[in-house]
């Protein structure tokens, strides 16, 4: 049975791992970080958010200082999904953000059919 | 023996004898309910009818809500005006039970505490007491408040000689005698520079304001007028609540409305707690990045380790930046517990009472002194400037728990624009007035984007559920100041994704016809983004303050008109004016005069975007590229789709095939997960940048590398407060670096 987790990722709980709800990749074990299952790629800023104005004339352009800030994109290794960004200085640890207890999750849904796609809106 | 009892003696003395009467942390740490007393526990007894709770509640309610409407009407200060207050009813204990719908939410857990505060310390000061028609009132936010430009007034209510009740009403005042006008001052660097600091006060008995206090207080502050004019406001707004309060208890009886009041704390806080359980167990962690104190461009560090188990959901900071000793931006704890009580009320539970009770059952860690949980010593008027990116750090993580919760109440969003965006303004009118206040622009902020559309453009601020931008033709009324252009959309300010986030406008000032005016901007996020994306989808780019000096409008529309450009991208990248001089800067103005006709111009800013932008429907974005909210650029390089200039009709195919082919690129640049953290992570922050918070370690704390402080470390649990050195000799240290480098013949660094 999987779980959905977010836009593109879920939890197996039988097979205790995630995967890419694009494309059903494994990821990693669910009892890691899932970005480790994924590709990561260092983004100069400036070519998402471009400078609206002449950055040969201004310090500051409408577009982040990239000394400052890079955007690490993490993409599905199999379907290229972009599964998440992350916007930190250079150098910075990317945060583990999702740690699930699997044991609760596995409890929860063991009154469930394989059809919950998580929770809609009343 | 003897020396104890000295001891004992010594202690008794100074218990009986206190010299200040200060915040009270057993007030200002606690945010539960209050226990119930006997007198609720016998209303409750005796009110056994839901029907008849539901039906006191609903009369209170409106009570509330009438009471923020008329408040309103007849507010002087423009914060009053556009929504920026509520209104609310407490129990007798001093819990807030019910407060009005609409307006800054972030009021409904934190001004229980100076209600508290007069309970505690003045109901048995034989000096001050609280009677029947006693008024209260205090602004500092060190006693329970966001910051001190919000003023209250409080009442107690009685019935048949026992308080039964506490009412208030609280308002963005605005002006309030600091440092710089208009009540927010980012160049505070303690807190005696703030203006007015007013402890929880009796200023009136009888419902009259004893009017030598009211002009003590129209003697600290710019406006005088509008000081008298919304104490008197406000009290007549606590008073017509009263009147309905009244109302009820005739209809209904007193143990009705006590009960009411105590069934709706209860009954809220055991529904966050059976909401809490249907949320998955586990724990979600977030940092985001304040890009300056205001002063200057550092990164202030805001660290979120949010733990939910059953029913306890712990929000822990630990590890986020230390308080800053001379700078405004830091917040006291009361104020972030505000702030993230109304993530709930507004944004994931809406259904709910409007209440403190939505808070009680959730936890907080914060190190003390911490810029989230700062001293008594530290100035905070620009507390926004980390509970803001506190909050929305919160609202990050909180969709990552909702997105999988057995039972959601809203659509999931991504974090919301987080800034003040908007003109601070002081000075004398063309009335003759001395003023100093704010435009509503900070109410035009962006939505986030919905898991199943777009962000709304400009919608509403993150702090209040309701709130107005007012009427910009009416601030010019009474102002010398005029927004050339004032509601245009601007081209390429979107966080993109698969649903792009709400946009935000340009503002274009200028002002005209005072011999003393000037602005002042306050804002993060002009090198680093105040907000994240959420699942794959981007974050809003970044804003800065551009200013066009030395160059009069008002004469180059009569006799150039056609030199003028209603964008802010044109107008800078253009140059029209031969002779002025054009710049950009943080967004931190402090207080700067401004001549007639120069040009200061900001931006609104976008909401976060939501899912990877390679699934953004093709026709939603030719929709934003005819309304020219993006560029051909974004169009194509963003979102890869292929279009026809000339009609704008998508090329399905040449779109899917180009989108397969960006997918191969990020398979071919993406570079596996363990590979790439052997390379790119650090030990510590580079020594070149400025940064303050936890790197690796949330237990040690960086701060310095700014300005030749050096990078120094600190354990979290005994954290120095940072010293930041004056922005102005920093300046004249580069310059006279530059100097010396001139006079020994080499080429200059830097300038």
């Amino acid at each position: 049975m999987r779980v959905p987790m977010t836009e593109y990722l879920e939890i197996d709980v039988e097979t205790e791992s995630w995967h890419c709800r694009r494309c059903g990749h494994y990821l990693t074990s669910a009892r890691r970080n899932y970005k480790e299952g994924l590709l990561v790629y260092d983004r100069n800023p400036q070519e998402i958010h471009r400078p609206i104005l002449r950055a040969d004339v201004y310090p500051f352009t409408f577009s982040p200082d990239p000394k400052w800030c890079r955007i690490l994109e993490f993409y599905c290794p199999q379907c290229g999904t972009q599964v998440e960004t992350e916007y930190l200085p250079p150098g910075h640890p990317p945060t583990y953000d999702m740690e699930f207890d699997l044991e609760a999750l596995k409890a929860r849904m063991a009154g469930k059919n394989s059809s919950h796609k998580g929770g809609n809106p009343a | 023996m003897a020396v104890m009892n000295q001891q004992e003696l010594l202690e008794k003395f100074l218990g009986q004898t206190p010299l200040f009467l200060g915040p009270d942390p057993d007030i200002m740490k606690e945010h539960d309910i209050a226990p119930q007393t006997d007198e609720e526990a016998r209303a409750l007894q005796l009110t056994t009818d839901p029907r008849v709770i539901s039906l006191v509640r609903s009369r209170l309610q409106s009570g509330v809500n009438e009471a923020f409407e008329m408040e309103e009407q007849m507010g002087a200060a423009p914060g009053a005006k556009w929504g920026d207050l509520i209104c609310g009813i407490y129990s007798a204990s001093g819990d807030l039970a019910l407060s009005s719908t609409g307006g800054v939410l972030v009021f409904s857990t934190l001004t229980q505490h100076p209600v508290k505060f007069i309970r505690k310390y003045w109901m048995n000061e034989p000096t001050v007491g609280v009677r029947p028609g006693d008024v209260f009132m205090h602004n500092d936010a060190r006693y329970g408040n966001i910051h001190n430009t919000d003023q209250s007034i409080i009442i107690p209510v009685f019935h048949e000689g026992v308080l039964i009740a506490w009412i208030s009403a609280i308002v963005h005042e605005g002006e309030n005698g600091a440092v710089e006008p208009g009540g927010m001052p980012s160049a505070a660097e303690s807190p005696y520079m703030e203006g007015l600091k007013i402890s929880p006060l009796k200023v009136g008995e009888n419902y009259q304001l004893k009017r030598d206090l009211v002009t003590y207080f129209q003697n600290s502050v710019r406006e005088p007028k509008l000081q008298l004019e919304d104490m008197k406001s406000k009290l007549f707004t606590t008073l017509r609540v009263k009147q309905r309060l009244e109302e009820a208890i005739a209809d209904y009886g007193v143990n009705a409305v006590v009960a009411t009041l105590r069934r709706t704390l209860e009954d809220t806080k055991e529904e966050v707690k059976r909401r809490l359980r249907e949320w998955p167990d586990g724990t979600v962690r977030t940092v985001l990045f304040a890009d300056s104190t205001l002063r200057e461009n550092v990164l202030v560090k805001i660290n979120l380790t949010l733990t939910k188990t059953g029913d306890r959901l712990v929000f822990d900071f630990r590890g986020s930046s230390p308080e800053f000793m001379n700078r405004a931006n830091n917040t006291v704890l009361a104020s972030l517990k505000g702030m993230l009580s109304q993530l709930f009320l507004s944004f994931v539970w809406p259904d709910l009472p409007r209440n403190q009770a939505v808070f009680a059952p959730i936890e907080l860690v914060v190190e003390p002194r911490s810029t989230l949980n700062s001293s008594y010593e530290t100035p905070n008027a620009q507390s926004m400037m980390t509970f803001f990116p506190a909050f929305s750090a919160g609202q990050a993580a909180v969709a990552k728990f909702l997105y999988s919760s057995e039972r959601r109440y809203t659509e999931l969003i991504a974090p919301w624009y987080n800034m003040i965006t908007t003109f601070i303004y002081g000075g004398i009118t063309q009335h003759g007035e001395t003023v100093g206040n704010l435009c509503a622009d900070l109410n035009g902020m962006g939505g986030g984007a919905h898991e199943t559309h777009d962000g709304e453009h400009s919608i509403a601020p993150i702090f209040a559920a309701m709130a107005d931008i007012g009427e910009q033709e009416f601030n010019e009324e009474e102002n010398p100041f005029m927004q050339l252009v004032s509601k245009k959309l601007m081209r390429d300010n979107q966080a993109f994704g698969k649903f792009r986030g709400g946009q935000g406008y340009q503002m274009m000032m200028t002002t005209k016809g005072s011999p003393f005016w000037g602005f002042m901007t306050t804002c993060i996020g002009s090198k680093f983004p105040s907000i994240t994306g959420l699942f794959g989808g981007y974050a809003c780019p970044t804003y800065p303050l551009c200013k066009v000096k030395g160059v009069n409008v008002f004469e180059e529309f009569q006799i150039h008109p056609e030199r003028f450009s209603f964008t802010i991208e044109d107008i800078m990248n253009d140059r029209p004016f031969p002779n002025a001089t054009y710049s950009t800067h943080h967004m931190g103005l402090q207080f700067e005069l401004a001549k007639d006709g120069e040009l200061y111009m900001i931006t609104q800013g976008s909401g976060g975007g939501y899912g990877d932008v390679l699934e953004r429907d093709p026709q939603l974005v030719m929709k934003d590229l005819e309304e020219e909210l993006i560029s051909p650029w974004t169009a194509s390089e963003i979102y890869h789709v292929v279009y026809d200039p000339d009609t704008l009709r998508v090329d399905e195919e040449a779109t899917l095939q180009e989108r397969l082919q960006e997918r191969q690129r990020r398979l071919q640049r993406g570079v596996p997960y363990q590979e790439f953290v052997k390379t790119w992570v650090t030990n510590e922050p580079p020594a070149d940048l400025p940064f303050f918070g936890s790197w690796n370690d949330r237990d040690v704390i960086y701060a310095g590398g700014y300005a030749g402080m050096p990078q120094t470390k600190m354990a979290a649990d005994a954290i120095t407060p940072v010293m930041m050195p004056d922005p102005k000799d920093v300046r004249i240290a580069e310059l006279e670096q530059i100097l010396a480098q001139i006079q020994h013949g080499m080429e200059p660094s830097h300038g």
